[in-house]
């Protein structure tokens, strides 16, 4: 189970990675997403990997899971919802501004250059 | 110990208290604005005569407060001779100087500006004279470079003056940071970063193997400030301050701060080889140098200024060879310095003021027509070129005794030849001085017709003057008592000090001769040599100095134009790649230990799971291009991980990571309705290579880290949490507890963190509309293939069935969040899940015509209502947040409990459905812009009604 896990983790880490480091606002988006779930996933895990342990108080459990990881992540995907969304207002607002939703602006520097001289 | 020790810091304060007073009283006038600053000084000067006799004694004047005691920082005073010295040569100057420059900045001056800065740095340099901590000394250390970059560029006009308060700033700060290096390093040797431990641990401190690189640096800092060869270069340049400045910083002050520094260090770091080496050879070679140069300078103050630096290495080379005596001698002439250069440097404002210029070419003569001024100038000069019976003479003629008998590189005589050709170079400067401006014939072409100044101007250098020649007549009774001090403080023991004109027939008188014949007679050869000296090629320390600084401005900017040039994606990558290789070199540095968890078994189901989540990850990467498609595996992925939750005992997360996930898609494909639905091929081929490296690197290396670490036991503080959660926090749901209760704090910033997104989404799409994004929404063309239902029936009738289940779902979920999974989070999303619905099926209008709430007020509202319950535990006394429970019965009802954390977590869902909503409202008001759109009814047309009706429901264009 710890290796499904990590693998996961590895293939959703490289995918996001991979993602945002195109050109384009919305893939980069889509990568930010799946470094989210990475990122949630890792710290939950730091809590270690429990099957069938209750979260919940009980009278006859002997052992539970580690909460905390839980409540930290519970508060980071609500609050990477409000990135995501901050994040693709803005590439909305750069594209229908622009024109186009490059996310560098390194050409757009070049034109600029040329037009001063 | 004496007594008196509250006075010390008050003395310290005072200044910077009393800065604040010359802006105001400028307006009282000139005069008013003078003595209100004189106010502080005279006060604190008080102060000091107060403590002045106990440390005369030998006594030492103490005062401790603790600042940062974490960080070893306090705020200790100490005043010993040494301080006393230099607070009195402080205080005192600073008096004089205020006194001189009411006379001499002329009415378009900002005075009160001036005198603001002069007592910032006033209580500055007090400050670093009477620190007992060397934290603390190096804060008022910084203060004076600051201080002083303000007074040099005071005339903030001149290009010289800003360009001399850069440097001397550039130089000096440099030389700063270089010294809090040293002064760290030395408070971890002695294990305290109070002086008074440090001086105690001498031996200590000198056997260390760190002892050479804190010499350096902390020499670094004291060689910049005192302008010791090679940063000698800034001292002239900062001449373009007004003369009061130089008078006061550049000879009496700020350049003997880093002298005061190697007196204060003396015991601690003087004595071996190293320091005898660096800092007298340093001394000797600034001390000759500077000589040299001020003998061919034409402009009064640059020649002053080099004299400065020349004097500068004097006292550098006396601490650097390191016997009692010589340091005692060093403190003498500290005095008589002051005493002779500060009078000079205001002689030639005065001259300068007068004629209205300081070229030396075009002066002479002015004996006669300002003969009091002539007179102080030429008491100090000789004094400054050793001439009995002044007090110059007799710090020069020790200085000689001590080099005679120092044995340096090799043998006596190449320190006698230097010492006194320094000395030589030194009356010759000091005749020009006087014998090419104020003797020789009466010119008739001085650009303005000079007389003596206003008594009040010439009041501080006449009061200077005397004291020269006081002190060379009766040394016993005006100086040996203070430098008997001073040299106990220094050298650790009272020094034997006998001050006297006539030592008898020793190789320093012979010295001194050589000095005086020679310096005549290069006066004398002065007009071919000057020729000489103008055409000999010479480094210019200014060019220099500006071209390593442009040098380094161009190497910072091509550092930052290649790595900050614009584009993310660079940076992503560079940032990527230098956290893997971190990770890597963390991972190399510790080993790792044997693993202490079985890991746990697959099942089949899981397996089945895994495998869907990969596929869809790795379809989402080679389907990118496609974005609709690629979203939608991307929601795939989303499922699978809260599978992965609910399967790995969280049910917290994945109730709220499909929640989540629901709400982030629809945001996406409203978003993705104005995007382009492709993403055009544009990266050439080794762009997409050199992204998979980086990619699969990172990803492996997660993998990695994470596998580490699920096989390995931690400790945890999650046993407390869980032990406490029903006790303390009256829950049995131990994540939520968590939320609302032991971290409610975090959870309070973060709900307030996600109001803040949302009303920023809001702003923004407000902004956007107004702009000229706007046009281009007008002209929005649909695409022609888009549905003409836009909201079927069947789907209408179900959402409005849905919708009070929804809701009930969510009020039974946020109700039993405290004991069982659930909670504000979860409830907001799924009630915000379940009004969306109604937004996608029966249209815009028609539900925003049954919104009750605004969704801002609903954000305010959460906000409050979370803070008014944690501070409502004010009431009971308790620490915000505290939460408080109950449990109660009322018939019929079964035994229920009541919490404040339930409060906290209203306000939680209030401001999760608030920004959920607001966001999405957002959002969908540019398809509104567009030109879609609204409808009024339920649906488009009304199948109650004849098909032949005309359509009178079509709806209005809102916003439009």
């Amino acid at each position: 189970m710890e290796l499904v896990v990590a693998t996961s983790l590895g293939g959703l880490t490289a995918a996001g990675i991979y993602l945002i480091l195109r050109l384009r606002a919305f893939p980069v988006i889509l990568g930010l997403t799946l470094l989210s779930y990475a990122v949630n996933v890792f710290v939950f895990a730091t809590g270690r990997l429990t099957v069938g342990l209750p979260p919940v108080l009980s009278d006859g459990a002997s052992a539970y899971t580690d909460p905390l990881p839980q409540a930290l992540v519970l508060t980071a995907i609500v609050i990477s919802f409000g990135m995501t969304a901050v994040l693709v207002l803005i590439a909305l607002g750069a594209f229908l501004e622009a024109g186009d939703d490059r996310v560098n602006i390194e050409d757009e520097t070049k034109t600029t250059g040329e037009n001063d001289a | 110990m004496v007594s008196g020790s509250g006075l010390l810091p008050v003395m310290v304060l005072l200044p910077f208290i009393g800065a604040l007073v010359p802006g105001l009283m400028i307006r009282a006038g000139r005069n008013a604005c003078a003595t209100f600053t004189a106010v502080p000084t005279v006060l604190a000067l008080v102060f000091l005569g107060v403590m002045a006799p106990g440390v005369l004694d030998g006594g030492t004047v103490t005062a401790k407060f603790d600042w940062l005691p974490a960080l070893g920082l306090n705020a200790n005073f100490m005043l010993d001779g040494l301080g006393l010295l230099f607070a009195g040569m402080i205080l005192g100057m600073g008096l004089l100087i205020t006194l001189y420059a009411r006379f001499y900045l002329s009415g378009d001056d900002p005075m009160g500006q001036f005198y603001t800065y002069l007592l910032l740095f006033q209580g500055a340099m007090l400050g670093i004279v009477v620190s007992d901590n060397i934290l603390l000394l190096l804060v008022f250390w910084e203060l004076t470079s600051l201080s002083s970059f303000l007074l040099i560029g005071y005339w903030k006009h001149l290009p010289e003056g800003r360009q001399g308060a850069r440097m001397a700033l550039t130089v000096t700060g440099a030389g700063g940071l270089a010294m809090i290096a040293g002064m760290l390093i030395l408070g971890n040797i002695a294990g305290s970063y109070d002086l008074s431990v440090i001086l105690q641990h001498g031996e200590e401190i000198r056997a260390s193997e760190y002892y050479l690189p804190a010499l350096i640096l902390i020499l670094l800092g004291a060689f910049t400030k005192s302008a010791q060869f090679p940063f000698h270069f800034w001292l002239p340049h900062a001449m373009a301050a007004p003369t009061p400045v130089s008078a006061y910083l550049h000879s009496a002050t700020m350049v003997k701060a880093g002298i005061f520094l190697m007196a204060r260090m003396w015991p601690v770091l003087a004595g071996t080889e190293e320091w005898f080496y660096i800092v007298s050879t340093v001394g000797l070679i600034t001390m000759v140098i500077g000589a040299l140069i001020a003998l061919f300078k034409d402009d009064l103050k640059a020649l002053l200024a080099f004299s400065t630096v020349s004097h500068l290495g004097l006292l550098t080379m006396l601490l650097g060879l390191g016997s009692k005596m010589a340091a005692v001698v060093a403190v003498f002439h500290i005095l008589n310095h002051l005493t002779f250069k500060a009078a000079l440097f205001m002689s030639a404002g005065i001259v300068d003021h007068e004629t209205h210029t300081r070229d030396i070419k075009r002066l002479g003569g002015l004996a006669s027509l300002m003969p009091v001024t002539a007179l102080i100038a030429v008491v100090a000069a000789l004094s400054m070129a050793g001439i009995p019976p002044l007090n110059g003479f007799m710090s020069k003629e020790m200085m000689l005794e001590e080099v005679a008998h120092t044995h340096w590189w090799g043998g006596e005589w190449p320190i006698i030849i230097l010492a006194t050709l320094g000395a030589l170079l030194s009356v010759a400067y000091s005749f020009r001085f006087i014998g090419h401006t104020f003797f020789g014939p009466v010119r008739d072409d001085y650009p303005h017709h000079p007389h003596d100044p206003p008594v009040g101007m010439l009041l501080a250098p006449g009061f200077l003057a005397v004291l020269v020649v006081l002190i060379g007549l009766a040394p016993m009774v005006f100086a040996a008592p203070i430098v008997e001090a001073a040299g106990l403080a220094v050298t650790g023991e009272a020094p034997d000090v006998h001050l006297k004109l006539w030592h008898g027939v020793t190789p320093a008188l012979f010295m001194s001769m050589v000095a005086v014949l020679g310096g005549a007679v290069l006066l004398w050869l002065h007009r071919p040599l000057d020729r000489i000296w103008l055409a000999t090629p010479r480094p210019e320390a200014k060019v220099m100095f500006d071209t390593l600084v442009r040098r380094i401005a161009l190497g910072s900017r091509f550092i930052t134009e290649v790595a900050h040039n614009g584009s993310i994606s660079r940076y992503l990558a560079i940032f990527t790649v230098a956290t893997i290789a971190l990770g890597y070199a963390a991972f190399q540095g510790g080993g790792l230990p044997a693993p202490t968890r079985a890991p746990l078994p697959v099942p089949p189901l899981v397996a089945v799971g895994f495998v869907l989540l990969m596929v869809a990850t790795a379809a989402t990467v080679t389907m990118h291009r496609n974005r609709f498609r690629a979203l939608i595996l991307t929601s795939v992925v989303g499922l699978m991980v809260s599978f992965g939750f609910v399967y790995l005992s969280a049910p917290d997360l994945a109730l709220t990571q499909i929640s989540v996930d629901t709400v982030t898609v629809m945001l996406m494909l409203l978003a993705l309705h104005f995007l382009p639905k492709e993403t055009p091929r544009e990266s050439p081929i080794a762009l997409h290579i050199r992204d998979g490296a980086i990619a699969i690197a990172a990803g492996v290396a997660v993998a990695a880290l994470a596998y580490a670490f699920l096989l390995r036991d931690i400790s945890t503080i999650s046993d407390y949490h869980l032990a406490n959660s029903y006790k303390g926090g009256g829950g049995t749901n131990v994540v939520n507890v968590i939320l609302v209760d032991f971290r409610g704090y975090d959870t309070y910033g973060e709900i307030i963190v996600l109001g803040i997104a949302g009303l920023t989404l809001y702003a923004l799409m407000e902004a956007l509309l107004d702009g000229p994004a706007s046009r281009r929404l007008r002209n929005w063309t649909f695409p022609p293939d888009r549905s003409r239902d836009r909201h079927p029936l069947m789907m209408v009738v179900a959402t409005r069935v849905m919708m009070p289940i929804a809701a009930l779902v969510g009020v039974y979920i946020f109700l039993r969040g405290h004991n069982l999974p659930g909670g504000g989070f979860v409830a907001g999303l799924v009630i915000s899940i379940a009004l969306l619905m109604q937004y996608m099926a029966s249209g815009f209008g028609w539900t925003q015509e049954r919104k009750r709430f605004e969704y801002h007020a609903m954000i305010g509202w959460g906000v409050v209502v979370a803070g008014l319950t944690g501070a409502g535990a004010w009431l009971a006394g308790e620490p915000f947040l505290t939460s408080a429970f109950g449990y109660f019965q009322i018939w019929p009802f079964e035994e229920f409990e009541l919490a404040t954390a339930a409060l906290f977590d209203l306000g939680v869902f209030l401001t999760v459905l608030g920004a959920v909503m607001l966001m999405l409202y957002s959002l969908s008001r540019l398809a509104r812009y567009a030109g879609e759109t609204v409808n009024i009814e339920p649906m488009d047309y009304d199948p109650s009604r004849r098909a032949d009706a005309p359509e009178a429901a079509d709806g209005k264009k809102d916003e439009g």
